[in-house]
């Protein structure tokens, strides 16, 4: 057979496949849609997960090496700023900078804000920068007024000067920017206390010995390294999407019945045109090809729709769905959109444990179909 | 009415039983085909026939229900192979859009389904008793579908399909569904269906079995028609209409699966 009628061959074959399908109409739309909603819902989850870990390592980027935090009964508490003295004495130790930063719920809102004091802030007193999310749950713009109550209870207003961006909005929706004398009046923390200490190290494998020797100096005090943070995103991240895996185990599995079930169960049509076919002179190879077409039409079309789809319903609506389980403590945070990310390995994964399984599921059966003899329809 | 046959008859001994001499197109030798063998429903349809079917004449496998007619037929037309026994095709076989010969002739018992296959659909074409043509496609689509396979030009396939509707006077009815169709226009796209890879041997499965008594007229004459234009037809009836038509030129008559022996006034 010469290439041109090879491909005119399989062009006939698609043709009927697709005239098959048509036929068809209700059993392999209901299939189509079954299919894509378990794509689109494993697709969501790996999306999901990916863009939140990769959110999480551009946070981490930027965090410092190691973060000194005092702790009082075993909780975090306000760590006095002399400490930080000690420690820049600490061989290897480049710079030792405190910190404020803190969690202020807005009440007319109901939206959780961080509100942080910048290594340097560009603006004066009374003026604050907000992220996108902030911005968009207030409604303010730049010159706009906004309130935040003092922990003593008074209402005092800033004025809005920039519009904080960032690569990742999970960094920047929820942040307010503020001078360190205004965090001071807000949140009511006296001059000789930071929230917790920021250190910066010239050799990152002196990082454990560093460490060892701040929690030896200052005892009450627990240093926490920047790969210690990551592990902690990794479990939560990977626990997170694991339960929602565990959740559509079920629905994938019934998928696998549905699949196996459309596709070893021929119907008596299917069987009857697959013994027409043989009997006017198509071999089992054709048949098992046009099948093989038939399962490649129905894999790829939901496997595109489904990968589309969760990519829409990640970027572009938050993960709807899934808000509620995967973000957990992050509900009360402003909306955030995750920024597109596809890892084109997790999307490959994804191909070959949906698309190619049902191909195969699809052709073994219509095989043993196109194996009767052809005179089976002479005698029907 | 059609080209002739692509593939071309060998000229092959004369017949042995007795019937004018003609060309030999297929013979079968003590074929025997038992269905479920071994099994508690074992079954033998065709039981140790011998016979010969000469080319470009009308043959008829007449005999009761149950008589081994459409087994036979379906052996002939390398459908299925026997159980026992030798089948020869003297005819061959070409190799469709490559060019060359497929099957030059010979013996075709002992054939891999693979070529069985290629030498049904070059060869030889069926009419089915119950049609089966393909729901859900057009007359068109249906008379198209056993070129399929050799991945012909799409028009140059169009054409010649739609030139054997209108040879059956069916070109109104191409786009058609074939569910729509009536029970005699379903048979004649059914028949050129049979004719679209130019086979030279047609074999009919009890053809008028859904068709009254005008439409199976209609039918005989378009059989006759085959025949004239140099084709080979096997025709396997109980259907007085057909045995008494005068069409055909030589009867095989069958009960239980044997071959019973000539009767004087067969033709």
């Amino acid at each position: 057979m010469t290439v041109s009628s090879w491909i005119q061959k399989q062009r006939y074959l698609i043709e009927m496949t697709l005239s098959s399908l048509l036929r068809r109409k209700g059993k392999f739309t209901a299939l189509i849609v079954v299919y894509t909603s378990i794509v689109f819902l494993l697709a969501s989850v790996m999306l999901f997960t990916e863009a939140l870990e990769r959110e999480a390592r551009i946070v981490l980027s930027g965090a410092p090496d190691i973060v000194v935090q005092k702790l009082v009964a075993g909780r975090h508490d306000l760590i006095p700023r002399d400490y930080a003295d000690a420690i820049r004495e600490i061989r290897g130790v480049t710079s030792v900078r405190p910190a404020l930063w803190g969690y202020y719920f807005d009440p007319v809102f109901g939206a959780n804000y961080t509100v942080m004091v910048p290594e340097a802030f560009d603006h004066g007193r009374g003026e604050v920068a907000i992220g996108p999310g902030v911005a968009k749950a207030t409604g303010s713009e730049i010159d706009y007024i906004l309130p935040i109550w003092t922990s003593k209870g008074k209402l005092t207003s800033f004025f809005v000067k920039e519009l904080v961006s960032s690569e990742s909005q999970l960094v920047s929706a929820d942040l307010i920017l503020m001078s360190e004398a205004d965090f001071r009046m807000v949140f009511d923390i006296p001059e000789h206390l930071a929230t917790n200490l920021v250190l910066e190290v010239r050799n990152p494998r002196e990082l454990p010995v560093i460490a060892a020797k701040i929690a030896d100096l200052l005892p009450d005090t627990r240093p926490v390294l920047k790969s210690e943070v990551q592990r902690t995103y990794d479990s939560v991240f990977s626990w997170r999407s694991g339960v929602v895996v565990a959740v559509l185990i079920g629905s994938v599995l019934a998928f696998i019945i549905f699949a196996w079930d459309r596709a070893s169960g021929l119907s008596a049509e299917e069987r009857r045109e697959i013994g027409i076919l043989k009997a006017i002179g198509w071999e089992t190879s054709d048949v098992i090809q046009m099948k093989f077409w038939e399962g490649t039409v129905v894999s790829l079309t939901s496997f595109l729709v489904g990968v589309l789809g969760a990519y829409a319903h990640v970027f572009l609506t938050s993960s709807t769905l899934f808000e509620p389980v995967l973000k957990g403590w992050a509900v009360i945070y402003p909306e955030f959109r995750l920024v597109p990310f596809v890892d084109a390995y997790q999307i490959a994964v994804l191909f070959f444990l949906t698309v190619v399984p049902y191909t195969v599921s699809t052709i073994v059966p219509s095989w043993r179909a196109a194996t009767i003899d052809p005179d089976a329809v002479m005698r029907a | 009415m059609t080209n002739p046959p692509s593939p071309r008859p060998h000229s092959g001994p004369s017949t042995s039983d007795g019937t004018a001499p003609a060309e030999e197109l297929i013979r079968l030798t003590d074929v025997t085909k038992v269905f479920n063998s071994g099994r508690p429903n074992e079954f033998t349809a065709v039981d140790g026939v011998s016979l010969a079917v000469e080319a470009g004449r009308v043959t008829g496998l007449v005999g009761p229900s149950g008589s081994g007619k459409t087994t036979l037929a379906s052996l002939m037309g390398c459908m299925a192979r026997p159980t026992s026994g030798r089948i020869r095709l003297d005819l061959e076989v070409e190799n469709g859009s490559s060019g060359g010969t497929a099957f030059p002739g010979g013996e075709v018992s002992s054939l891999p389904e693979r070529f069985l296959t290629h030498i049904r659909r070059r060869a030889f074409g069926f009419i089915f008793q119950q049609f089966h043509l393909v729901k859900g496609l057009t007359a068109l689509d249906n008379v198209m579908l056993p070129a399929y396979p050799a991945g012909e030009r799409h028009h140059e396939l169009r054409d010649r399909a739609k030139r054997l509707l209108a040879t059956f006077g069916m070109a109104a009815k191409a786009a058609s569904k074939v569910e729509w169709l009536s029970g005699g226009e379903a048979q004649r796209v059914a028949i050129a269906r049979a004719l679209i890879n130019d086979p030279s041997v047609v074999i009919a499965d009890e053809p008028t079995a859904h068709l009254d008594t005008s439409l199976s007229r209609e039918l005989i004459a378009i059989l006759g028609d085959l025949r004239a234009a140099g084709r080979t037809v096997i025709v396997a009836s109980h259907d007085p209409l057909v045995t008494e038509s005068g069409l055909l030129d030589r009867v095989i008559r069958l009960r239980d699966g044997r071959v019973e022996p000539p009767e004087p006034t067969d033709p």
